[in-house]
């Protein structure tokens, strides 16, 4: 999608985000944007003001552009981490339908971490019936995208659902939301589902299973009736609560998306997309994805190989 | 039939559907929306079209009055109070549905803490809060007089016109003409906002570019205009019934009944276009929810109640030479025409979510949350019948209570 973008817009926004590093400006967007994979449709719509004469002065080297424009991530991915910039991951997945089988234990793994009481998904396993049935089954697990521009966030009448500035994330403030589902009804990929208030008999008996809380977003919160996040929009967080302070996780260690951790296949492979060398880039580099309904422009940042 | 048995039968069904919709809002209360049949995927269900229909009939009820208060039309001088009246009252009963619809009802002060002006819903509520004072004030002005004159005696009456009155003394013909003004003022102001917030419940929908049945240009055009025709029918159906009945105002009635018709056949082109082009287009989300409108489950919806109940017969009726004269068979028409417009709305919300967004969704998981069937759970339909209860019931205590239309002065232009 990227190699899209008009090349020498990206060219100048490389140039200009390296004048102002050598110049010492404050950390401003534009900063953060030096690798032109940071930047969002909308921000760059936003910018083009800015940068209108670099652009036209850009276009006039057409050759440079194309090799520059690759160049991009890797250049910035070092002032990434050495400047002060809000954007300093973009978490994603890239799940290789391939090696899903359909045994659905990310649907489980993802229950087991989060604690979702029954009707509440973070993750699902579509699988899309095929006409023959001796055609192989395509099975799709389905978190949430965090799309790069995502239409949930912007129709949040309180803005309790945004995404986060340091990661990309897309989360819920269930202190603030309201509970409208207005954000359901805009959400393109089915990502979101509401807690109208059931729990599973373990939970309803009062059992020792209904103190243990769910760690999402750190908030430590155990289910109790009529209190959130009962009556919120719930959604998939990619397990944020497991990265540590400083936004990172850790496979090795196990801090990591209870889905991607779990599968049995290893076909949902987890990672930061800015990062040149994290197995997500390189998947993606090497092989041909596919993002759903490309055609609402949301920029979904889960890929699926085919 | 005798105009006091319409009102008997007014206040009784008034009495009947608040108490049943006491239960269904002590179920909504004590367990919140355990006992909703909507889900993830069809998120939205009957209380969110009860609410665009009450907005809805608000919407209407309003811009109709400004016919007369902001462009002096004569004819419809008899029903401006209770025009404004009505759109005061609706828009209650619309916040109220969209109120128990809320995950945190307790939360609802959030909007206006915390708007996020890219949404239209927060415009929404911020136009409302707007709209609400703006017809408290545009209704108290005009009849301001008739409170003071009213306050004079002794008794309960006369005490809850001093309160209303909040003070005012003036009864001169003077402080009238300037009450007028206030009035032509606020409701010149009003048309906007009426447009602005009811054009703004469509472009809720049609901003949703994830569901393609709303997705459409004509939503905002479409929203106002079925305000019109049913606001207008609800007119119908208070006039007949209030006040003097439909006897002494036969001719408002028959009025009326012309200007829904224009406005509910202006209606059903803008309809029509909606399904032909979408239908044309073949776009397939697009066509699924025309598929579940038409040949759905619900079909009967569509074909039964909103298209011969709510739109073909009041047709027949406002357009034959026999009925279109008869204030009986105007206000049958109006009823027809408020009832019909409930599967309008109904239709405009449910078959939209009905499908799913991404194949397979609803078989992914065995939950009823995530079904693509729905159909409202008794204390969904309880409360909804109380909200329609408060309604009446409060239509009956405004009669009672507030000054009637009579008693104003003949001439509404400064």
């Amino acid at each position: 999608m990227w190699d899209l973008w008009p090349c020498p817009i990206s060219l100048c926004l490389v140039t200009m985000a390296s004048m102002q590093r050598s110049i010492g400006a404050s950390p401003t967007a534009i900063d953060g944007g030096g690798d032109s994979r940071r930047w969002s449709r909308r921000e760059l719509i936003d910018h083009l003001g800015l940068v209108g004469a670099g652009a036209l002065a850009a276009s006039m080297g057409g050759g440079l552009v194309g090799v520059l424009g690759h160049a991009a991530p890797a250049a910035a991915s070092t002032g990434a981490t050495s400047s002060g910039v809000n954007r300093k991951f973009r978490y994603g997945m890239v799940i290789d339908t391939r090696r899903c089988v359909g045994c659905k234990a990310c649907v489980v793994a993802c229950k087991a971490e989060n604690k979702t009481p029954p009707g509440v998904n973070y993750t699902v396993v579509v699988e899309d019936t095929r006409d023959n049935p001796d055609d192989k089954p395509l099975f799709l697990t389905k978190p949430c995208f965090h799309c790069e521009n995502p239409p949930c966030t912007d129709v949040c009448p309180v803005s309790a659902t945004f995404k986060r500035e340091q990661d990309g994330i897309v989360v819920i403030d269930y202190d603030r939301c309201i509970g409208c589902r207005y954000c359901i009804t805009a959400c393109p990929y089915g990502a979101r589902t509401f807690d109208f208030g059931e729990s599973y008999p373990a939970i309803e008996e009062e059992t020792a299973w209904a103190r243990v809380p769910s760690p999402e977003y750190r908030q430590y919160r155990a289910r109790q009736h009529e209190t959130s996040p009962i009556g919120n929009v719930r959604k998939c967080t990619f397990c944020l609560h497991l990265q540590d302070e400083e936004g990172r996780y850790n496979k090795a260690a196990g801090r990591w998306p209870a889905c991607a951790k779990t599968c049995t296949g290893h076909a949902i492979f987890f990672g930061d997309f800015q990062d040149p060398n994290s197995e997500v880039s390189l998947l993606l580099r090497e092989r041909q994805a596919i993002r759903l309904k490309e055609e609402l422009g949301t920029e979904p940042n889960v890929y699926y190989l085919l | 039939m005798h105009d006091r048995h319409l009102k008997q039968m007014f206040w009784g069904a008034g009495i009947v559907f608040v108490l049943v919709g006491v239960w269904g809002w002590y179920v909504r209360l004590t367990q919140g929306h355990l006992d909703t049949d909507y889900g993830s995927l069809i998120p939205w269900g009957l209380w969110v079209a009860s609410y665009i229909y009450f907005i809805g009939l608000s919407a209407g009820s309003f811009l109709i009055s400004a016919l007369v208060y902001v462009f002096g039309v004569k004819r419809f001088e008899a029903i401006g109070r209770t025009a404004l009246f009505a759109a005061l009252v609706t828009l209650m009963l619309a916040l109220l549905a969209i109120w128990a619809d809320l995950g945190h009802m307790g939360r609802s002060w959030h909007v206006l803490a915390y708007p996020n002006f890219k949404s239209p819903m927060a415009w929404m509520i911020w136009l409302y809060g707007a709209y609400f004072l703006l017809l408290a004030v545009e209704l108290w002005f005009l009849i301001r007089r008739d409170l003071v004159n009213g306050g004079r005696g002794s008794g309960w009456k006369a005490r809850v016109y001093r309160v209303l009155a909040l003070g005012s003394q003036e009864d001169s013909d003077v402080s009238v003409a300037h009450d007028r003004r206030v009035v032509r003022v606020l409701a010149t102001i009003g048309v906007p906002v009426a447009i602005m917030f009811h054009g703004g419940v469509g472009a809720l929908f049609g901003v949703v570019a994830a569901r393609p049945a709303w997705n459409s240009g004509l939503f905002p055009i479409l929203f106002l205009l079925s305000a019109l025709a049913s606001g207008g029918a609800l007119l119908v159906l208070v006039t007949a019934v209030f006040q003097d009945g439909w006897r002494r105002n036969r001719d408002t009635v028959v009025a009326l009944g012309r200007l829904v018709l224009g406005l509910l056949l202006l209606d059903v082109l803008f309809q029509v276009s909606e399904y032909l082009i979408a239908g044309y287009g073949n776009v397939p989300g697009h066509v699924a929810g025309l598929k579940l409108i038409f040949t759905g489950p619900y079909w009967w919806v569509f074909w039964g109640w909103q298209l011969a109940l709510g739109t073909a017969i009041p047709i027949a009726l406002l357009a034959a030479r026999r009925t279109r004269n008869d204030p009986r068979f105007v206000s049958l028409a109006g009823l027809l025409i408020a009832v019909g417009f409930i599967g309008l709305r109904l239709n405009i919300v449910i078959p939209a979510l009905a499908s799913e967004e991404v194949t397979g969704l609803a078989e992914a998981v065995a939950s009823p949350r995530l079904s693509t069937e729905y159909f409202p759970s008794l204390s969904e339909w309880a409360l909804t019948v109380g909200i329609v209860g408060l309604g009446l019931l409060l239509f009956g205590l405004g009669e009672k209570l507030l000054p009637q239309q009579k008693e104003d002065p003949v001439d509404v232009r400064p």
